[in-house]
């Protein structure tokens, strides 16, 4: 009985790849790649030959107490309409319904207006009623546009977290209240020590672009005569007539937008690291 | 409560007239930045979702970079940005020649500029939202490409990127009371005027705001019913 030997296959080499042509759509691609490239260049050039010119020299440390400034404005005012939106978010989705219809309407005013005209309304507007400011003692507090930034940026980004957080609050699967409720917890310890905690992640998102959007609104602050990163751009383009005022303004603004867009990709990513399936 | 009535009347002791016309001026460069931001828009999304790596990375970067500026600077690069750069070229042929870039193409540019950015984002997710099996089955019917992108990927796009979009115009018609800053007569910067003239500022500024609040409910009721309309087809639940 002969054994009928098989001889081995010889594995094959797998088809080459396709080639790739030179197609219409390939071409535009490279075309405007190469065009980003070019004027990318050209921009470091420009910023490289200007980094010792006499523009920069005397206004760089405006430029960084202008940073500063924008930077405190939207981090006092997120923390703050962070804290408003709280019991905005609560009133919203009550059962009553004059607190919910009052509730409503803050956020349907604030979101439904440009936060420039809000700004005027609060910083020239409430001017209309300065003696009954002074009488209660808080003129001192309208008078000044600081204050009345921050007053105004809170009012609006209240509005808008109060949102975020209600739609996050909703979305938590409504059996997380009833299993906290079976195990006794009242309602104030479930909502903050088992709701909160699973809206936030959900929140995460949209609290960043929230940030991005208030860091981007905030350059507005410079018209009613604050001096933030864009209100010493503005000033030193008035004084030099020098268009690399603005070209740098751009450059740390993107800088502030990208950079704080990546550390709070990586942020949610950290905090989200228990909901990913290991593959 | 007559005296406020009186200045926000129309005719010569009243600001209303002003106030009117700077509304219509606030519309019609929202108007006129939509159709611009929508086109480049949705061009900038099907460039992200070409299978041409550079491609993407081209529209990718557009993306990033007006998504990352403020509108306010975006607004000031384009006004000074482009009347440098127009008054350099000018005075290659003429050197006594100068050029006005007139407020409102500036703002119209860069608010589309800005738009169309959130726009690309709008329609490249809506783009994901549409199987394979649609194209597929556009080419399998014998339509060429561009017919299958036109009658058949289109209709879908404009009903999936819909909410999206209706916010994105809502943002606009917001973000239109910038261009005051650059000069154009819209409705803030004529609120500004009457109430610098009539000492009255909260009268004209809550009047703005209750006017940009307006527009946008006007806004918000049109949208739903493009977004029924758009549902047309769809079986009722």
């Amino acid at each position: 009985m002969s054994v009928n030997t098989l001889a081995p296959i010889a594995a094959r080499k797998p088809p080459p790849a396709p080639e790739r042509g030179w197609t219409g759509t390939r071409i535009a691609g490279h075309v405007l790649m190469a065009l980003w490239i070019v004027s990318g260049a050209v921009l470091l050039l420009y910023l490289a030959n200007n980094v010792m010119s006499p523009f920069v020299q005397r206004y760089w440390s405006q430029y960084l107490e202008g940073a500063v400034v924008t930077i405190e404005l939207v981090a006092l005012s997120m923390v703050l309409g962070a804290l408003l939106s709280l019991p905005i978010a609560l009133a919203r989705s009550s059962r009553n319904p004059i607190l919910s219809g009052l509730a409503y309407g803050y956020v349907y005013l604030f979101r439904g207006t440009p936060l420039l005209a809000q700004l005027f309304l609060i910083y020239y507007g409430l001017g209309s009623f300065r003696g009954f400011f002074s009488d209660i003692g808080l003129w001192w507090f309208f008078r000044d546009a600081w204050y009345c930034a921050i007053f105004s940026f809170t009012l609006n980004t209240a509005a808008y977290q109060a949102e975020i957080l209600r739609g996050a609050v909703q979305n938590i699967d409504k059996g997380q209240w009833e299993a906290a409720s079976s195990l006794g917890l009242g309602k104030g310890v479930t909502f903050f020590r088992i709701i909160l905690p699973q809206a936030l992640i959900v929140a995460l998102r949209p609290y960043g672009n929230e940030l991005v959007l208030m860091i981007k609104g905030s350059a507005i602050v410079s018209i009613i005569t604050i001096f933030d990163l864009m209100g010493h751009t503005r000033r030193s383009f008035s004084r030099s007539y020098d268009f690399q005022a603005y070209i740098w303004a751009a450059v740390l603004y993107l800088m502030m937008v990208e950079g704080l867009r990546r550390i709070w990709d990586r942020l949610e990513a950290r905090l989200t690291r228990h909901l990913k399936r290991s593959a | 409560m007559t005296d406020a009535l009186m200045l926000l009347s129309f005719g010569d002791n009243g600001w209303g007239d002003q106030i009117a016309r700077g509304t219509l001026v606030t519309v019609s460069l929202a108007l006129a930045s939509l159709p611009l931001g929508l086109v480049v828009g949705f061009l900038v999304a099907l460039a992200k979702t070409s299978s041409e790596a550079s491609m993407r990375a081209a529209a990718n970067i557009y993306t990033t970079l007006f998504r990352g500026l403020p509108e306010l600077l975006t607004l000031f690069l384009v006004y000074y940005g482009v009347q440098l750069l127009l008054n350099e070229l000018v005075r290659q042929f003429d050197p006594s020649a100068n050029v006005d870039v007139n407020a409102f193409v500036a703002g119209m540019v860069a608010l589309s500029l800005v738009f169309s950015s959130y726009a690309s984002e709008a329609f490249l997710s809506a783009f994901r939202g549409i199987k394979q099996g649609q194209y597929e089955g556009g080419y399998a019917l014998g339509l060429s490409k561009g017919q299958t992108m036109w009658l058949v990927i289109a209709p879908q796009l404009i009903r999936l990127a819909l909410p999206a979009l209706g916010n994105l115009w809502l943002i606009l018609l917001k973000e239109t009371a910038l261009v005051s800053v650059i000069g154009l007569e819209d409705l803030l910067r004529w609120s500004g005027v009457a109430a610098r003239v009539t000492k009255e500022p909260f009268l004209f500024f809550g009047t703005a705001c209750l006017i940009y609040l307006a527009l946008s409910i006007i806004s918000s009721a049109g949208l739903s019913r493009i977004d029924a309309w758009s549902r047309r087809g769809e079986v009722p639940r």
